[in-house]
C-alpha cells in the first residue's frame, strides 16, 4: 500500500463524510461466528472528536466525486476541492486493520454519485460483501443507500449491512427544492418504503426459520440538516414523528448546519452552527421516543420553536402546571417521566425503590435526581415542599437563576445574530 | 470493634462474612494485608482465605440475590476502594438478616452506595472496551497496554475473546503488573518480566505496517473533527487526560 496516497485519500474522503452525524453502532446482535473476527452488539464509542461528538465507526465517503450541485454540500460539482475516490481492497483493508486495533466498531461508508446511483451503489455493496465473506467480519456496518438505487441493489446490501439510511437532508420538501434543485424527495422515500417492508418481511421470516439471513437488523436511519433553512422546530419534529410512525425508522438525526460554502440561498458564512438549538431537537426526539410524549405536546403553534433556554420537558411542564404537584411514592411510572429533571433510570429506581418504604428527599437526591428542577413539580415522604404556587415563568426565573446552563455562552453569541 | 485482617480477595471477603456470622460479631471493621504485631492489640482477627467457607457464603448469596445482583457485588469489590470495604460489608450483611431480595431497595444507604460503586466500576470497563489501543507485533500477537483506576482486567476477558477470536492478544495492566493472554484458545492470567526487555528491540518487535496505521488513524481523527463545533469541555469530560498516554490519537 502507498502510505502517502492512502494518507491523502483518507484525509480527503473523512473530511467530506465528517458532516453526516451518524455514528451509532448499536442495535445489531452480529455474533462473531467460527472464529472470525468481530460482533456488533455493544456500541462502543472508541475516541471523541475535539468537537466533543463521539467516533464509534470509520466515516468515510468511497468517493467525492458528485454529479449533483446541493448548495449545502461540501462535495457539491461546483465546488472547487480536491477530489479522491478509494478501491474497494483500500476500504476494506482500512477497516480490517482498524478494527483489528480496537479503534472502531465497525464501517459507515457513503460516497459522493459517480455516474449513476446504481454504479455507486454496486461498489458501497461490494465493499460489505467483501467484508463479510472473504473476511468472516462480524463488526457494524452503515451503509449510506443512494437514492434512486435498484431495489436489487438495496436488497443485497441489507443482507450485508447493519443499517441502511437515507438522508432527507432538508425537513421539507420546499427546503429540498431551494438548496438541491436536482434531487426530489419521492425519490428519497422510495427507498425508506421498500426497505421499511423488507425489514418487515424478513423479521418474520426469521421469526419462522431460525436460519433465514438478517436483514438490516440495526433499521434504517435518516438526517435532516437544520438552520440551513427556515422551517420551525415544529416542522422539523413533525416530519421525524412521522418518518418514526410511517417508516419504522431507528434514529432521525439532526445537524446543525456548518456553513461551509458562500451561496446567496444559505446562511452567511460566519453565521454559526445552531448547537443549542440541535441539541434541544434531540431532547425533544427523546421525549418522543422514551418518555410517551407526543410531538403536539413538545411543539404547537403557540409554541412553534423549542425554548432555547430551558429543555423541552420543562418547557412542556410549566404550560401544564395542573397536571402537578405529583406524589412520587404513588404515581405512575409514565407520569414520573415527566417529571423535569427526573431521567429514564431514575424515574425506575424511583418504583423499584419505593417498593421498600416511602422516599423522602435525600434518598431521591442519591438516586439522582435533580432536586433543583424537580422540586417544583413533586411531593415526597418530607414535610417541607415547594408550597407556593408559583407561576410558570417564576418557576422558570429560579430554575435560571440557580443553574449554570453549559449554554449560556454559545446562546447569547446565537442570540446576538438576530 | 474487631478490626478483621483478610487478603483482599472475593473469596477473603466472603471468609470474612462467614467469620462475623459464627463469632456473632456486631461492630467490625475490614483491613487488607497482613497483621504483624498481633499481641499489641486485642480485638484483631487474621482471617484467612477457606473456599470451603467462603463457597457456603456465596451459595447464601445466591439464594438472596439475582444473579445479575451478584454480578454487581463482585464488580464492586473489584472496585479496590479500601474505605469502601466496610459499605460492601454492610450489604452482605443487609442481604443475610433482611427476610426477603433487597437488591432494588435504592432508599437503603448500603444498597445505594453498592449501586454508586458499580457504576463507576463499570464505567472504568466500559471505557476499558473502548480506549484499549493494540499495536500489532511481529508474531502477529495484538498487544495493549492499560492504566485503569480500578481493577477492571478481569471483567474484560469475555468482551475482547467474542471480539477477537481470530487474533492473538495481550491486555497488560501496567499499573497492577499483570496481563490477560489469549493465545487463539484459551485466555490467561500473565505476568511479564520487563526487566529482561531490551528497550532497543522495542520498536523492531512491531509488525512493519504499525506504523502506517497508528498514523492513518491519527490523521482521521483530526480530519473527522469540525473546528466550527470546538467544544474542549465536552471533550475532556468523555476522554478524560489520565487515558491519552495509551491512545494514539490523542500523543
Amino acid at each position: 500500500m502507498n502510505a502517502e496516497r492512502i494518507t491523502e485519500k483518507l484525509n480527503i474522503l473523512a473530511d467530506a463524510a465528517k458532516y453526516d452525524v451518524s455514528c451509532a453502532s448499536s442495535g445489531s446482535k452480529r455474533k462473531n461466528q467460527n472464529k472470525g473476527l468481530g460482533n456488533a452488539s455493544n456500541g462502543i464509542c472508541h475516541t471523541y472528536t475535539e468537537d466533543g461528538r463521539c467516533v464509534s465507526l470509520l466515516k468515510i465517503l468511497l468517493t467525492n466525486h458528485c454529479i449533483f450541485d446541493c448548495a449545502y454540500c461540501v462535495s457539491r460539482k461546483s465546488n472547487d476541492i480536491k477530489r479522491a475516490a478509494f478501491t474497494v481492497q483500500e476500504v476494506v483493508d482500512l477497516t480490517i486493520n482498524f478494527y483489528r486495533r480496537n479503534y472502531i466498531e465497525g464501517l459507515f461508508l457513503s460516497s459522493g454519485i459517480f455516474y449513476n446511483a446504481d454504479y455507486t451503489m454496486e461498489r458501497l455493496v461490494r465493499i460489505a460483501k467483501k467484508l463479510r465473506t472473504e473476511h468472516n467480519f462480524n463488526g457494524y456496518i452503515h451503509l449510506k443507500s443512494i437514492p434512486g438505487a435498484s431495489d436489487e441493489l438495496m436488497q443485497e446490501a441489507g443482507l450485508y449491512a447493519d443499517r441502511l439510511s437515507v438522508n432527507l437532508e432538508m425537513p421539507t420538501e420546499e427546503g429540498l427544492k431551494l438548496l438541491a434543485p436536482e434531487k426530489n424527495r419521492h425519490d428519497m422515500i422510495q427507498p425508506m418504503g421498500f426497505l421499511k417492508n423488507e425489514i418487515i418481511k424478513r423479521t418474520e421470516e426469521k421469526s419462522l426459520f431460525k436460519k433465514a439471513p438478517a436483514f438490516a437488523p440495526a433499521g434504517q436511519s435518516t438526517q435532516v440538516i437544520v438552520g440551513a433553512t427556515p422551517e420551525t422546530d415544529k416542522q422539523v419534529l413533525h416530519t421525524a414523528n412521522h418518518f418514526y410512525k410511517n417508516f419504522n425508522l431507528k434514529r432521525v438525526y439532526y445537524s446543525g448546519y456548518v456553513p461551509v460554502i458562500s451561496d446567496n440561498r444559505l446562511p452567511a458564512l460566519n453565521t454559526s452552527v445552531p448547537m443549542v438549538r440541535e441539541n434541544r431537537l434531540y431532547q425533544a426526539d427523546w421525549l418522543m421516543r422514551f418518555y410517551g410524549f407526543q410531538v403536539n405536546e413538545i411543539v404547537d403553534e403557540q409554541n412553534p420553536h423549542l425554548d432555547l433556554d430551558i429543555d423541552p420537558k420543562l418547557g412542556w411542564a410549566l404550560r401544564n402546571l395542573n397536571a402537578f404537584p405529583i406524589d412520587i411514592n404513588k404515581a405512575d411510572l409514565q407520569l414520573i417521566l415527566r417529571v423535569p429533571g427526573i431521567g429514564v433510570q431514575s424515574a425506575q429506581k424511583i418504583v423499584s425503590a419505593r417498593q421498600f418504604g416511602k422516599l423522602d428527599w435525600e434518598q431521591l437526591k442519591k438516586i439522582g435526581i435533580a432536586v433543583n428542577r424537580a422540586k417544583y413539580f413533586i411531593t415526597c415522604n418530607s414535610r417541607q415542599f415547594e408550597r407556593r404556587d408559583l407561576a410558570g415563568t417564576a418557576i422558570k426565573q429560579y430554575i435560571l437563576s440557580q443553574s449554570q446552563s453549559k449554554y449560556i455562552k454559545t446562546a447569547t453569541t446565537q442570540l446576538n445574530l438576530f | 470493634m474487631t478490626t478483621l485482617i483478610y487478603d483482599g480477595t472475593f473469596e477473603g471477603l466472603l471468609t470474612v462474612v462467614f467469620e462475623i456470622y459464627e463469632r456473632r460479631l456486631q461492630q467490625v471493621k475490614l483491613q487488607k494485608g497482613v497483621w504483624l504485631s498481633m499481641a499489641l492489640f486485642e480485638d484483631v482477627l487474621q482471617i484467612t482465605t477457606d473456599n470451603g467457607r467462603a463457597g457456603r457464603v456465596l451459595n447464601g448469596l445466591r439464594s438472596r440475590l439475582s444473579a445479575e445482583g451478584l454480578q454487581r457485588l463482585y464488580a464492586a469489590h473489584l472496585a479496590e476502594v479500601e474505605s469502601e470495604d466496610g459499605m460492601i460489608l454492610g450489604y452482605i450483611r443487609y442481604v443475610f438478616d433482611a427476610p426477603f431480595n433487597v437488591e432494588e431497595d435504592y432508599g437503603n444507604k448500603y444498597v445505594l452506595r453498592l449501586s454508586e460503586i458499580v457504576r463507576t466500576v463499570r464505567r472504568e470497563k466500559h471505557r476499558m472496551e473502548a480506549f484499549v489501543r493494540f499495536k500489532e507485533l511481529q508474531d502477529k500477537t495484538f498487544y495493549a497496554t492499560i492504566e485503569p483506576d480500578f481493577n477492571v482486567l478481569p471483567l474484560l476477558g469475555k468482551h475482547f475473546k467474542d471480539r477477537y477470536a481470530d487474533q492473538k492478544w495481550i491486555i497488560y495492566d501496567i499499573k497492577r503488573n499483570y496481563g490477560l493472554h489469549y493465545d487463539l484458545h484459551d485466555l490467561q492470567f500473565i505476568t511479564l518480566d520487563f526487566s529482561t526487555t531490551n528497550p532497543t528491540n522495542v520498536i523492531s518487535a512491531y509488525q512493519e505496517n504499525e506504523s502506517l496505521y497508528q498514523d492513518l488513524w491519527k490523521n482521521y481523527f483530526k480530519s473527522a473533527n469540525i473546528p466550527a463545533r470546538k467544544n474542549t469541555k465536552l471533550h475532556m469530560r468523555h476522554i478524560p487526560k489520565r487515558y491519552w498516554r495509551h491512545l494514539p490519537e490523542k500523543l
